[in-house]
């Protein structure tokens, strides 16, 4: 369903991502992993169009989507979970999930996605996404908006991180609702050892490269001896 | 009244304006209609230069509507309108003024309202102004609003002037005495060459006095705004005074913050901010599939809410 071909992306003479090429097949679930500064998060902007490459080229669903806009490429079923929410003023909670549905939904379904993330959902539907909400918060509310938009290829950048008060086991329900509602794809951009595990196939990058993509099994031990790699891999406990 | 008329009564105080406990409409400098009511006395002044309003003691809940609204272009109305406020008395007051103006003449409004709030009242105070009309006259608004609160009183005070409004200078003056607390909300939206200047002036007189002031104001095209705030704490008191703004295009925005502290156990708070709108708001809206303008609109919508 979404095809790189021979992508770069070059910023202050460092290649950060050094001819990608790859292909995500519908109803299966990717996980990219490597160490920080490997491009994961550039490579996941570049299909969502929030950064354009200098060179290559991006196939959506067998269309040349290289040129097109963000609300474009979200209008054509591509959804993305930011690692660092964003934050508005005035923008509740409610709202954020009406612009994800596109419509004028209940107070009632914004509540039952709300649930699903976790959250009471009485006390945040018409809370401001602001300052007042702690990052976890904010966390849970970006992958509300994912579930709300059910995307067919859903893109979440280091959703882990911040949801200390969720269980792991919760988020990996989340992304299997997703994976299953929509039959697209999900790609994951995780260090978690539980994300990792409910992989279809792992994505190892380091240096701007894909390193190598196979199942778990196979992936495992290089991740794990591999320290200079995937250091920031951290285990189940 | 033709149906201008009504649409600019709307604009200030809703629909079903009538429908206030107490009102009183006033239309091209002159007043026009009067409700009152056992505990909501309207008064004019001898001079008829405005109202006086009196509102009784223990007076457990009003409304009262004091819109003003006007249509002829090169009229300067100028009002003072005084709000006397009895013991525990609760009420809502909604108050703006609606300009339309058609022909090439100024029209102007300096509506000048002063509170005087007694030992335990508390009000929600509403201000809303706007202009329209396809004329080159400029439609011209000046509210003054002098607030004195006594004892353990209570107000709120929510500013909105959101369209077509080509100049305006905003002052808010206020004392504060023991326990008593002053809200401001305020949001301005200008446009094309418009001017807005805001000035706060608060005096915290009395121990545990508090004040919260926000301002959030979106400045469009070439419009010019300047927010001014100066609040003085003489006592154990709280102050917390936000300006937020969001400029665009070739606009203007000055904040002048100043707060001075005449006591060890005043506690004083400025925060302003300015800036466009965050590239990384637009991406999040546009990733929910808002076109850019979609996703502007949607985040200055939600800014002045």
């Amino acid at each position: 369903m979404l095809e790189l071909i021979d992508i770069c992306f070059e910023r202050d003479d460092k290649k950060i991502l050094d001819h990608v090429s790859l292909k995500l097949d519908l109803g299966k679930f990717y996980v990219i992993t490597g160490p920080n500064g490997s491009g994961k998060s550039t490579l996941a902007k570049i299909i969502m169009g929030i950064e354009q490459p200098d060179q290559g080229k991006i196939l959506f669903q067998g269309e040349d989507i290289t040129s097109r806009s963000i609300d474009e490429r979200a209008k054509l079923g591509i959804g993305f979970a930011f690692q660092q929410p964003v934050q508005f003023k005035g923008i509740t909670v409610y709202d954020l999930l009406k612009f994800a549905t596109n419509k004028e939904i209940a107070k009632k379904d914004a509540c039952d996605i709300l649930s699903k993330v976790g959250l009471c959902a009485l006390e945040y539907v018409d809370r401001e996404v602001n300052r007042s909400l702690s990052g976890g918060e904010l966390k849970r509310i970006e992958i509300a908006t994912i579930m709300a938009r059910n995307p067919s290829l859903a893109i979440f950048d280091e959703p882990e991180a911040g949801i200390d008060l969720w269980s792991f086991q919760n988020l990996t329900e989340v992304f299997q609702e997703i994976q299953k509602k929509s039959q697209g794809a999900t790609l994951v951009i995780s260090h978690q050892e539980r994300i990792l595990n409910i992989a279809d196939e792992i994505i190892l990058m380091d240096q701007g490269k894909i390193q190598k993509i196979g199942q778990k099994e196979e992936m495992f031990d290089q991740i794990f001896s591999s320290k200079k790699c995937c250091k920031e891999v951290i285990p189940c406990e | 009244m033709n149906s201008i008329e009504k649409n600019l009564l709307e604009e200030v105080v809703g629909k079903d304006p009538l429908d206030a406990d107490a009102y009183n409409i006033r239309q091209n400098g002159k007043s026009v209609d009067r409700k009152i009511n056992p505990y909501v006395t309207i008064v004019s002044k001898e001079d008829n230069s405005g109202i006086d309003v009196y509102v009784k003691e223990d007076t457990l809940f009003s409304t009262i509507n004091i819109p003003v609204i006007i249509t002829e272009s090169g009229l300067t109305d100028v009002v003072y309108n005084d709000f006397h406020i009895g013991r525990n008395a609760n009420v809502i007051i909604v108050a703006g003024c609606a300009i339309h103006n058609d022909y090439h003449k100024d029209a102007q409004h300096d509506g000048i309202h002063r509170f005087y709030l007694e030992e335990g009242s508390k009000v929600k105070y509403i201000e809303r102004h706007c202009g329209e009309g396809i004329g080159d006259g400029k439609k011209i608004l000046n509210p003054v609003t002098e607030i004195h609160m006594k004892q353990g009183s209570y107000m709120v005070m929510d500013t909105t002037q959101i369209k077509g409004v080509d100049d305006t200078i905003r002052t808010t003056k206020a004392i504060l005495e023991e326990d008593s607390t002053l809200v401001v909300t305020e949001k301005i939206l200008t446009s094309q060459q418009q001017e807005a200047k805001t000035t706060f002036e608060v005096v915290l007189n009395g121990r545990n006095a508090s004040t919260h002031v926000t301002s959030r104001s979106v400045a469009t095209d070439s419009s010019y705004q300047e927010f001014v705030s100066n609040i003085t704490g003489n006592t154990k008191c709280y102050a917390h005074v936000e300006c937020d703004a969001i400029i665009k295009d070739h606009a203007s925005v000055k904040a002048v913050p100043e707060i001075y502290a005449k006591d060890v156990d005043a506690n004083l708070i400025h925060e302003a901010s300015i800036g466009k709108i965050a590239g990384e708001q637009l991406m999040k809206l546009m990733s929910l599939g808002l076109s850019e303008k979609e996703a502007e609109d949607a985040i200055i919508q939600g800014f002045l809410k």
